[in-house]
Formats: C-alpha cells, structure tokens, sequence
C-alpha cells in the first residue's frame, strides 16, 4: 500500500468495515479474496476447456470445419480490443492511485466503451451464423449449412458455450465498470482506498485472459 | 483356519458360481476379518477407555499428552501397509476378471428399457435368459440401446455397465449348474428394478440341443416366428392377443380385415400396410380413445422378413 | 427469540424484526437463517426417505402392505428428491454454513468474516438455488437420481434443467462461502492467533474450504453444459450424437468425489472439539489431524474413478484409483486413533453432545472400514450400486455428517441461544437415534452383499425380512429426531439461561458472553496458547 498522498492538497482517509483492524488488513483480504475468487473462473473454464479437447481429439476434421466457418479477422479485432482495455483498466488504477480521479474516469469510460466494441462484434458474429444456420447442437441444419460431418452441432455447442459464457463475463464486467466509474466520479476512490478498482480490474484481466485462450482454440486451431 | 471359514460362512455372499467369484470371497474373507480386528481395537479401545476414565469430579486432572511419535508413525504404517496388501491381492483377482479368454463362447446381450435382448452367435434370439454350458469361457459383448444399464450377476461377482454408443465385456467361466439371477444395476427408470433375467448354466449337452433348437426356430413356419417375436419385442404388455381387453394399446384380437376409427373421425382399414405403418410410424394414425406417443417406434430395429413375420401374426389372430 | 441474555445486549437482540435478519451481515444471524432452512430441507428429505423405507417394507407382490407408492415412477422421483434435497441442501452445507459461519469467527477472535456482504449473498444464492430445485417438484417432477446420469438425464423430463440449474447457484453459494472461510482464516485471526493455535475445527473448515473453492467450479460447468445438452442437443453428453456419457460421470464426480469430504471433514473438526472437552485433556496428535484434514483434500480430488470402476473406464485407470483411494485412507484413519488415544487418560463426561461424538467414531468406524472394502477392485465390482453401497456412505453420510451436526449443535446450543437444552433429553434422542440408525443401516451391508442393487422400486422375495428390518429402523430414526426437536423447541423456550461455559471448554467462544454480543467479543482477544490447554 502507498504512503500518503498530497498530490491535491488534501489527504483522503481510508474508510476501514467495522470487522477490520486496519486498511491494510482490509486491503491484503479484499485482494485475496478476488484471486481466489479468480482460480474459481479458471477452473470453470478449464474445465469445458477439457470438456473440448477431448473432443477435439475424437473429432478433429468435425472441429475443423468448424472453425473453418469462424471468422478469425472478426477474432482477433476482438482480441486486440480486449488486450486494449485491459490496458486502460490498468492505468485507471493506477491514476486513481495517484489521485487523479478524471483521468481514471476517462481510463475506466474507455473500458466500458471496449467491452462494448468487443460485444457489438460478438453480436455480429453470431447473428452472421444465425443467418447461416450455424446453430448449436440439433439446431444446426446440417442440410442447410452443408456440412460434412453430421454432428457439427457440437463444435457450435462448444463455440455457443464458451464464447457465450465469456461474453457474459464481459457484461457483467462492464457492469462492475460502470458502478467503478459512477464511484469514482463521486470521489469514493482515492490514495488511500482503492480495492474495488483493483478488484475488478484483476477480474477484467482475467476475462481477457480467458479470451487469448479461447480464440486460438476456436478461431485458428483447425 | 476354521475362524476363516467362519468368516466367509457369515458373509452372506450368495452362492459362487465361478473360479473368479470363490476367489473374490476369499479376499472378502480377509478384509472381514482385518476389520472386525480394526473396528474391536477402534471401538474397544474406544469403550475402554470411556469406562476407565469417567470423570470423577470437577476438577480432575488430566495427563497432558500432546502426540508420541512412535505411535503416530505406526498407526499410519501399517494400515498403509494392509491397505497396500488388499490393493494388490484386489488388482491380482481384477486382471483375471478382466482379461477376456480367448476362444470363449461369445454372446451379445443388449441393455434397453426395461429387458436384456440377447442374441447368440447363430442368430437365435432371446429375453433376459441367458443359457450357458458349465466350464466353458463364456465372454458377454454389451451393449446399450437407450440409456446406461449395468449388467450384474451377483452369484458370478461380475458386473460391467452397458453404455449406449460403445461396446463393453465381461466373461465368466460357470462351474456349478443352476440358474442364476440377472440384475440391472444401473438406474434406468420406471422399470429398473424389473430388469431381472436368467442365467441359466447347463451341460454341455443340454447347451448343444438348446443351440440346435434355436437354429431350427429359423426354419419356423411364419406365423410362428411372429409369434415369438411378438413376445420377444414384448408387445404383448399392451396389446392382447386372445381377447378384446384392452391393455395399453387396442386389442389385436380379431382386429385384421376390421374398421378402424381414428381420432379425427375417419375409418381405416385393418390391412398389412396399416399394420405395417403402425409398427414402423406407431403415432401416424392414432385409434380414438388412446394417447398418442406411448408407442415406441420400431424402425430401424426389425427387419423386412421379422415385419412379414409380424403381420402374418396379427393376421393369424383373426383367425385367417 | 428475542430474548435479553444476562448481559443485556447480543447478537440477537441488537436489531429487531424480520427486515434486520433478512438484511443482516452479522455471521452469526446468518448461521442462524442456515440453520433454519437447511433443517427445513431435512425435514423434508426425511419425509422422502420415511415414504422409500414405507415402500420397501414388502416386496410389491405381497397383498396389502407391498404397494405404498403408486408406482415405479413415483418412486423414482421420490428417491431422486431425497437424494438431491439431503446431498446439496443438507449435507454440504449443514455443518460448514451453519456451525461453520456461527463460529468459525469467534473461534479466530475475529469480529465477523472477511466478507460479510458476501456471506449474506450467498445464503440468498443458496435460496435462489433451493427454491429452483423444489420448484421443480410443481413443474414435471424429476427421476433422474441427484447422480444426473446421462444418457438418461437427456432423455427424461423436462425440467432437468430447472434442477440442475438449481444445483448450480447453490454451488455458487457454497463456492463464496469458502472463500470467505479461507480468507478469514488466513487474514483476520486476533492477535497471537497463530495457524497452530486454532481449533482444529477452524482447520477441518478451512480444509473444506478449498475443496467447495476448487472442486464446485467443475460441477458448475458440468451442470450448464448438461443444461446445454438438453435444450440444444449439442451432444457432449449423448451417444446418439457422438458424444461419451461416461466423460459426463468423470466430470461429474471430480466434483462429488470432493464433494463427500466437504461433507466429512467439517464433521471431523466438531468432533474433535467434543472429544477434548468433555475429556477435558489436550487432544493427541493436533498436528496430524490439522494435516491430515489438508493431506485428505488434496489426495481426494485424484480419486474420483472409484465410482466408475464398472463404468467401462479402462482396467489401467482402475487399477490407479482403487490404488490412490488406498492412499486416501491412511490419513482417515489417523483421525480415528487420535481420537481414540485423546479419551486415554482423559476425564471423561457423558453429557449429550459427547455421546453424538462417541456416535460418530462408531458408526464412522464402520463406514470407514467398508469403504476400504469399496475400494478394492474386484469386491467393488460385486458391491458397487449395490446396497453394501448405499450402507456405507449412509454411516458416512447419516453416521458421520448428520451425528457430528446434532452432537455440534447440542454443544453450542447454550453460546447460540444462551440457554440450555435438556440433557436427558437430548442423550434419549440419541439413543433412539443411534439404535435406529444400526437397524436401518446394518442390514443394508447384508443386503447388499447378498447382491440386492440399489433405487430399486421392488425386489426378489429373498430380501424381505432384512427390508422389513431395515424399515422399522428407520421409524425409530425418525422418533429420534422428533425428540431432537423437541428438545431444542423446549430448550429455546423454557431452557434455563446458559452460564458463560457450561462445558468448561478452552477455546475462544467460550470466553465470550452466551449469546456472544454484537461484534463477538467485548474487547478483542489475545490469544496466547493453543486451543486445548488443559492442564
């Protein structure tokens, strides 16, 4: 934790719960808790990550096909998008570590802005396979589509799963960012108390994280 | 080692029927025994000390012994080393369990809700009976139609599940004649528990004129081989056949050359194509009165001639 | 039960009105809200279970008295109900959410948990969750067993989903309510309160802590992706289309192989509290229970093949669990021995709580070394979803879990409510309820043994007489928990007012006002021993 701050001429005090001795002790379990809150997420997606692998292994030529129906330029602008915010999310942290509450507002507002880029192209990409037919499991038109594997429904059963999980990650990080920002403008953040931002923003890098790992597999691996 | 003997007298295991399952009891023998031995020191120990040390009054002392590490390493020791003994006396019984013999007679059993479909090598087909000669190999190839089901034969101590989409075995070599129970082990729904079959074990010659049996049933009259599959495909637990009761599903009693009413009002005729439909497509024309979707389809499952066989049955009934 | 304790103010007295307890983030309300709706769902898994025992009475071809359920659907759901309900609304949370949240805190002289907002959230998840799952029974009622098989998960029913969807927030429950633990137990101790000096029920938590935190994720992806498989038939699941239904009983028990210890080791930490103070005497090998409470969660998640040893896995894999849960065995039977060698020398007292205690190493005895059976490969071959199965991890489960449970609130019954509960009474409950138990449970090892296979809706006439056996035992169970309820009602209506340490205990909440007051303690503590000094 920093010493104190007199960038702005004051010195904000930090606010301690009741069931705390002291801000450092908050801050050490607040930190704590949002890892272990994250190997959680990791291991929700490892294991569907398992779950894919071992299909990928009874089914390659199924899997790609599959994949061969992605568009992997739409993949990685979404990648260097998510890659981008997680960027600004870090710096929001550290100008609201350094008092400068604007500057993290706008850091955190480009965030949001990101998460929404990156969900407007989801949205592109699934309504383009919607279009085409590409439906999860029995959804899937396998006339339609011409596929050449009958069960291609689940590599979009897989595709739909995972893409849709970490989507709604996504949205429920905007919404966490959202509520960040909102405190932030109102001056709740500051030198001396900033662990939700941190929190969150471990959560963000994790759901970016999560995403380097699942376009590779869906988007390239063929 | 009559305390042995005592100890497998009382385990209550049914009869074995195998090499393989005197084998398992033995074992099961051994951890009886070590654990009745465990369970006296534990629960003894536990007993004894309880009565010996009642507390006396309020303010005894006690003796303040934090751990000994003597103790603590054998304590650990050596139910490791017993654990370690029953693991691999267990693992020496399961090879042999498990590895399939070669030249063994081989007997496909299907599971499906809720019977054991079970066909032999010469084509004879027959309903949760399996017959088998006394001291040969005999290796069961499982499958599973429907849903998971586990095939178990408590007298033999072998069990292996049946799962849709793959092919599993289990084999057993009888040596005792007799007939044994055939359990489904694997929860399978409104039946489960009513999936019980036969295993029957017999002589060898008595093996060889069932099979020889069997391989006549193919030169059967039609009829009769309707008749069988009739009963084999288990119609007959919604269809009844010598009377107009109705079970399930309409009566087939004098039905063929009738008129039918169907639920939309219209008549149909009860001819082979209806009954043909009704077997492949059962929810194409439901007869008023009935509930649609009870009938499983069987497309797929009989063949052109067993359908033929099928018809000439129904068409039997009315006496035609 | 807004009482005024000696002290004037507590915990329970300090706001008033159903809004402040639906609101509150005080650990110890919501230990007490678990403790309400978790014996809520015990009562109705009960029920569920008195109706199977009623069912099996007499095989169904037996005039009068065979048929007591309408039919083998029927059955079916109300064995999957009992299941369900008992595994993921009792068991698991029972001692952790309601034992665990009341006193894991004070145990470490902590004020609350790391995260209270949390805590509070995660009994509403557990509610959310629970509602789901018993709404289910108002939707199309589900027979699936709480196993969720597939292929017959997918083809069953409709509101599968519901249900497992059900399971899946309320192992979002049990996710944050883990974390929480750990957290508080690595960050929050009072002063001097070093990892050695904790009881060893703060050890069992925080062992079961990590498991809810690393194994729950698996179950929750395994739930969704089965939800997926039945709205969209994607196939991962179902054979039909090219997908392995046994990859769904691997995934599915990497999480409920854990998932009994989540059950067991909370069990163990209160019976180590018991047995040192009403021997009164320092407990034998403290170090080798905490460890071997970790020591199990570690090795416990490399075991989970032991449920499929006829699953049609290869032999190789077999041979590897069935050598692992060996392996896994040799720290649960350190625990007993410890136990065991505590009473030595010790001063000992017979009030209620100590008998649930002396209970548990009983039966836990026996579920132990049947389980050893289970995991020998050939024998488990013959006993495996047999009734020798469903014996062994009822005297594990019922035996083990649900003993430590009464035994532990009988014990802190005084510290939660201030008041006592009748010990006369309390000691017949037990009597009642372990005689029943043996009864019920006992002949289900012979039953099973004998090869009776388990959900079965009717059996061969052989089975009857240990059935009938069995049956009658579980009436007596059921007069055991009625004078169970009985006693606490009584005890929280007329009991006399609780002294600070009626069982003169060491550890922290004894130290404290019974009830405890708002923050826990009046000054924060300053711990300078161990848990067990007596000396």
């Amino acid at each position: 934790m920093s010493t104190d701050s007199t960038a702005h001429g004051k010195t904000p005090t930090a606010h301690v719960s009741h069931h705390f001795r002291d801000a450092n002790q908050e801050y050490e379990s607040g930190k704590q808790g949002i890892w272990l809150f994250m190997v959680t997420e990791i291991l929700m997606f490892g294991a569907i990550l398992v779950g894919y692998s071992i299909f990928h292994a009874i089914y390659p030529e199924m899997f790609a096909e599959g994949a061969k129906s992605l568009d992997w330029k739409m993949g990685f602008i979404n990648t260097l998008v998510l890659i981008f915010s997680s960027f600004t999310m870090a710096i929001s942290i550290s100008f609201v570590q350094k008092n400068q509450t604007k500057k993290a507002a706008i850091a955190m507002g480009t965030t949001i802005l990101c998460g929404a880029i990156f969900m407007c192209i989801k949205y592109f990409e699934y309504t383009h396979k919607f279009h085409l037919g590409l439906y999860p499991g029995r959804y899937l038109d396998a006339a339609k589509v011409g596929a050449e594997h009958a069960n291609l429904g689940m590599y979009f059963g897989f595709y739909y799963c995972m893409t849709g999980l970490h989507g709604l990650h996504v949205l429920i990080g905007m919404g966490l960012i959202t509520w960040l920002l909102i405190r932030t403008i109102r001056g709740d953040f500051h030198s001396q108390y900033w662990i939700p931002v941190e929190g969150v923003g471990i959560f963000w890098h994790i759901v970016d994280l999560i995403w380097i790992f699942l376009f590779p597999l869906l988007y390239l691996v063929g | 080692m009559m305390w042995y003997n005592l100890a497998k007298a009382q385990s209550f295991m049914p009869t074995d029927g195998t090499e393989i399952a005197k084998q398992v009891d033995n074992l099961y023998g051994f951890l009886l025994i070590t654990s009745f031995i465990a369970c006296v020191l534990v629960i003894g120990g536990m007993i004894y000390f309880v009565h010996k040390y009642k507390r006396k009054s309020d303010n005894d002392k006690t003796a303040y012994i934090s751990h000994n590490t003597t103790l603590e390493f054998l304590w650990s020791f050596i139910p490791l080393v017993i654990f370690l003994i029953v693991f691999a006396w267990g693992w020496y019984i399961y090879q042999d369990m498990r590895t399939m013999p070669k030249n063994a007679i081989e007997i496909s059993v299907l599971g499906k809700q809720w019977a054991w479909e079970i066909e032999y090598k010469n084509g004879y087909k027959a309903v949760n009976e399996v017959v088998v000669p006394i001291g040969k190999d005999v290796k069961l190839l499982l499958a599973a139609q429907d849903v998971i089901h586990s095939f178990y034969v408590p007298s033999f101590r072998i069990k292996q599940d049946a799962v849709p989409g793959r092919y599993t075995a289990l084999w057993f070599n009888a040596n005792k004649l007799g007939e044994f129970h055939i359990f489904c082990t694997e929860y399978c729904g409104t039946s489960h528990s009513g999936m019980i079959g036969l295993l029957k074990v017999v002589t060898q010659e008595e093996f060889n004129s069932f099979m020889e049996k069997g391989q006549e049933e193919g030169q059967l009259p039609l009829v009769k081989r309707g008749e069988k599959l009739f009963a084999l495909k288990a119609c007959a637990s919604c269809h009844s056949v010598d009377s107009p009761a109705v079970k399930v599903g309409p009566s087939l009693y004098k039905k063929f050359g009738s008129d039918e009413i169907l639920e939309d009002g219209s008549k149909v005729a009860v001819d082979e194509n209806y009954i043909r439909e009704s077997i492949l497509q059962p929810n194409a024309k439901i007869v008023k009165g009935y509930p649609r979707g009870i009938m499983p389809t069987f497309q797929g499952q009989i063949n052109e001639n067993e359908l033929g066989a099928l018809v000439e049955y129904v068409k039997s009934l009315s006496g035609k | 039960m807004g009482h005024s304790s000696a002290h004037g103010e507590n915990y329970l007295n300090h706001e008033k009105g159903l809004w402040s307890w639906l609101t509150t983030v005080d650990h110890k309300r919501i230990g007490l809200m678990y403790m309400i709706t978790v014996l809520f769902f015990f009562f109705v898994g009960g029920v569920m279970a008195l109706l199977l025992r009623a069912e099996l009475f007499a095989p169904n071809a037996v005039a009068g008295v065979g048929q007591v359920l309408k039919s083998g659907d029927i059955y079916n759901q109300v064995l999957t109900y009992h299941g369900a309900i008992m595994v993921f609304m009792v068991i698991i949370p029972g001692i952790p959410a309601i034992l665990g949240n009341f006193f894991l805190p004070i145990h470490i002289g902590a004020k609350d948990v790391a995260f209270p907002k949390v805590n509070l959230a995660s009994w509403y998840c557990f509610m959310f969750g629970a509602s789901l799952a018993i709404g289910t029974f108002f939707a199309s009622k589900i027979d699936t067993g709480w196993t969720f098989y597939t292929p017959y998960s997918i083809r069953t029913g409709t509101s599968t989903v519901m249900m497992v969807l059900g399971a899946f927030v309320m192992g979002m429950s049990s996710v944050l309510t883990g974390l929480n633990f750990i957290v508080t137990v690595h960050k929050l101790r009072a002063p001097g309160m070093t990892m050695h000096r904790m009881p060893l029920f703060v050890w069992a938590l925080y062992s079961t802590a990590i498991l809810q935190m690393l194994a729950t994720p698996v179950l929750a992806i395994t739930l969704l992706l089965l939800a997926a498989e039945k709205i969209f038939g994607v196939g991962i699941f179902d054979p039909k289309l090219g997908g392995d239904p046994v990859l769904f009983q691997h995934f599915f028990w990497f999480y409920s192989h854990p998932a009994v210890y989540i059950m067991i080791l909370p069990a163990m930490g209160v019976v180590s509290e018991l047995i040192t103070t009403f021997s009164r005497k320092v407990i034998f090998g403290y170090t080798a229970i905490a460890y071997s409470s970790l020591g199990i969660a570690a090795v416990s998640f490399f075991v989970w093949g032991h449920h499929m040893f006829v699953s049609g896995q290869s032999s190789f894999a077999g041979i590897l669990f069935s050598f692992i849960t060996m392996l896994v065995g040799v720290p649960t039977a350190i625990k007993m021995f410890n136990w065991v060698a505590t009473l030595y020398k010790g001063s000992i007292r017979f009030d209620a709580p100590m008998l649930y205690a002396l209970g548990f190493m009983f039966l836990f005895a026996i579920g132990g070394v049947t389980g050893i059976m289970l995991a020998v490969l050939p024998i488990d071959v013959h006993f495996h979803d047999t009734y020798f199965v469903v014996a062994h991890f009822h005297y594990v489960m019922v035996g083990g879990t649900l003993m430590a449970l009464m035994g532990g609130l009988y014990y802190w019954f005084p510290k939660m409510f201030g008041r006592m509960c009748s010990d006369a009474w309390a000691r017949m409950s037990f009597v009642f309820i372990f005689i029943g138990f043996n009864v019920t449970f006992f002949p289900q090892f012979i039953l099973g043994a004998m090869g009776m296979p388990r959900r079965y809706f009717d059996y061969i006439p052989a089975y009857e007489t240990l059935n009938k056996v069995s049956t009658v035992g579980s009436w007596l169970i059921m007069a055991g928990f009625l004078i169970s309820l009985y006693t606490l009602v009584r005890g929280l209506r007329s009991g006399e007012k609780a002294p600070m340490n009626p069982w003169g205990s060491k550890t922290l909440e004894w130290q404290t006002s019974s009830p405890p007051p708002h923050f826990n303690f009046d000054v924060e503590p300053i711990v300078t021993a161990g848990p067990y000094e007596y000396r």
